[in-house]
Order: C-alpha cells, then sequence, then structure tokens
C-alpha cells in the first residue's frame, strides 16, 4: 500500500514540476514549529532570570535600606554643620 | 460551584499537572509529525491532475482545519472568565489569539501557494477564502484589542465578547464551500479500500497530520499559558518556592 514514490533522492528534491510550491510550503511549516516552541521556552527562560533578580534585590532591601538611611543621616548632619 | 471545576480554575494546578503531561505530549507529537511529514512527502502517490502539489494537502489542511478551533476556545475560556471570573480561562484566551493568527496566517500562505499553479491564481475572493482572512483579522483585532486596554479586567472583558462574536464567522468558514460554488472545492468522499480513489495511501497520512498539528497546537498553548501563570502569579509563594528549586 505504501511505496516510496522517488527514484532518487535528486528526484525528490524537483517534486516534478513543483519544487518551489512543495518546498516553500514545507519550510513554512518548519519555521513556524520552531518559532512557536522556540520563543515560548525564551520566553519562560526571560521570566525565570528576571523573577531571580527581583527576589535577590528584596532579599538585600534591609541592609540597602539601612546604608540609605545612614547615608541620608550622614548628609543632614553635614548640611546643618554648614548652616 | 463543583469542587473540582474550582480546582480546574487554579493556575497552580494547571501549572503542576501540564508539568506532568507536557514530555508525553511533546514526544507523541514529534513521532507523529515526523511519520506524518515522511509520509506525505515520500509515500503519497502525486496526484493525476496535481501531481506533487498534493502533498501541500498535509500541510495546508490540517492547519486551516485546526485554526477554526481558536475561536471557539477562547470564546469558551471568555464566557468562563466573564461568568466564574477564573484567572486561568482568561490566561489561555490571551495565549491563544497570536497562535490562532499564526495558524490562520500559515494557513492562507499554504493554499496560496498552492492555488498559485494550480488555480494560476494566488488569491481570489472565494467564500472560504474571504472567511479565513476576515478570521486573520478577527485574531489581529483581539490581540490588538487586549494590549490596547493594557492587558487589565476590561480587556480581558473586551476579548471574551469579541471571541463569542468571532465564532460566528467559524460557521461562515465551514459552510463556505457547500452555500457557494466559487472556487475552494467541498469536502471530498474517502474510500476504505485501496482500489480506486482516495485510499488509505492519501487518508491515513492526512489523519496523522490532523493529530500531529492538533497536538502541536496543545503543546504550544500550554507552553505560552505556563508562562502567563508564571508572569501572574510571580508574587505568591509557590511561584517563589518554584524559582528557589530552579
Amino acid at each position: 500500500m505504501f511505496e516510496l514514490q522517488f527514484a532518487s533522492i535528486s528526484e525528490f528534491l524537483q517534486m516534478g514540476e513543483y519544487t518551489f510550491n512543495v518546498w516553500s510550503v514545507y519550510v513554512l511549516f518548519a519555521v513556524f514549529i520552531f518559532i512557536n516552541l522556540y520563543y515560548p521556552l525564551l520566553r519562560r527562560k526571560k521570566i525565570l532570570k528576571e523573577q531571580k533578580r527581583r527576589q535577590l534585590l528584596q532579599e538585600q532591601a534591609p541592609t540597602r535600606e539601612a546604608t540609605i538611611d545612614q547615608s541620608k543621616s550622614e548628609l543632614a548632619s553635614s548640611y546643618g554643620e554648614n548652616l | 460551584m463543583w469542587p473540582w471545576l474550582q480546582q480546574l480554575g487554579s493556575p497552580r494546578w494547571f501549572y503542576e499537572l501540564t508539568g506532568r503531561w507536557l514530555p508525553w505530549l511533546v514526544a507523541s507529537m514529534a513521532v507523529l509529525l515526523t511519520v506524518g511529514i515522511v509520509m506525505a512527502l515520500l509515500f503519497v502517490p502525486a496526484d493525476y491532475q496535481q501531481g506533487n502539489t498534493i502533498r501541500i494537502m498535509y500541510v495546508h489542511v490540517p492547519l486551516a482545519s485546526i485554526s477554526l478551533a481558536f475561536f471557539p476556545l477562547m470564546a469558551v475560556a471568555g464566557i468562563v472568565t466573564l461568568v466564574w471570573r477564573m484567572k486561568l480561562a482568561d490566561m489561555v484566551a490571551k495565549t491563544a489569539a497570536p497562535l490562532g493568527a499564526w495558524f490562520t496566517a500559515l494557513a492562507l500562505a499554504s493554499g496560496s501557494i498552492w492555488g498559485s499553479d494550480i488555480w494560476g491564481a494566488w488569491w481570489v475572493w472565494d467564500g472560504r477564502l474571504t472567511s479565513m482572512l476576515l478570521q486573520l483579522f478577527l485574531l489581529i483585532g483581539v490581540i490588538s484589542l487586549r494590549s490596547a486596554l493594557e492587558d487589565s479586567d476590561g480587556a480581558a472583558r473586551a476579548c471574551a465578547v469579541l471571541s463569542i462574536v468571532g465564532c460566528i464567522n467559524v460557521f461562515v468558514i465551514k459552510y463556505s464551500v457547500d452555500w457557494w460554488n466559487t472556487l475552494h472545492q467541498p469536502a471530498s468522499p474517502i474510500n476504505m479500500s485501496s482500489e480506486g480513489p482516495n485510499g488509505p495511501e492519501i487518508w491515513v497520512p492526512l489523519l496523522i497530520m490532523l493529530l500531529a498539528v492538533a497536538l502541536f497546537m496543545v503543546v504550544s498553548l500550554i507552553l505560552s499559558t505556563r508562562n502567563e501563570i508564571l508572569q501572574r502569579e510571580r508574587r505568591s509563594q509557590w511561584v517563589r518556592n518554584l524559582l528557589q528549586q530552579t
């Protein structure tokens, strides 16, 4: 029932007189499949990376706030001295 | 509402369940796609009138048929969003629209390339072609509407309404070849025996490709919806725990 329809690879690549028609459709199809599998995976990596960065910043937040408070008080006292 | 239905609406449950299913879905999709494409390119006999362009059918028909599933999917998701306010339903609706646009655009492109030599025209204002083009514009409309309303609750509701309206066009697409006798041919009968035309050597690869492309739609939707879940639920504890494990 299922027989190989082409005698050689060059015949297969030529597809009779319809080389462009058949191959452009299959190439477009392959590109479409690839993009719609690859792009979600890429976006997932970006989301996870962004989340990790945010989480790291939040963990550092107490120490960062203390540093900011210290700089603020130093600035305020130096301003007071110049008055 | 029934407890199992409420569980269905939980993004975390969906994320964990699809995480388990995904390897199987991807594997079966890969196998079916490979087998289908190999059969379509190497084993399907050339048509007596259309020659080797008949092989385009094995890409064009699955893409076009399955592109019709997107508006009903978005409409159901939209109704669930409107009535039960399930966030997950809106996430699915959001990710379905761009994928549907890809499917429709590729169905149009593959059909156009097929018709360029066989019909002698890249485009005609045939009933089915025109309604498929309308479906593409409607899907682009849904995408634009969501981004214009900045992905808010209002956007979810507006897109739900547009998706329900867009389902009317699906009927037009499906029955256009019966209602109008313009150019695109109606459905063809199939033959169960190998004697005569349209035997199993023609329709078995088509069935395989239909299943393969359907699986691809499911896989791609699941991948995108999982991303949407990670993004929208990023402040919840289970997502934070997930990140600590990766």
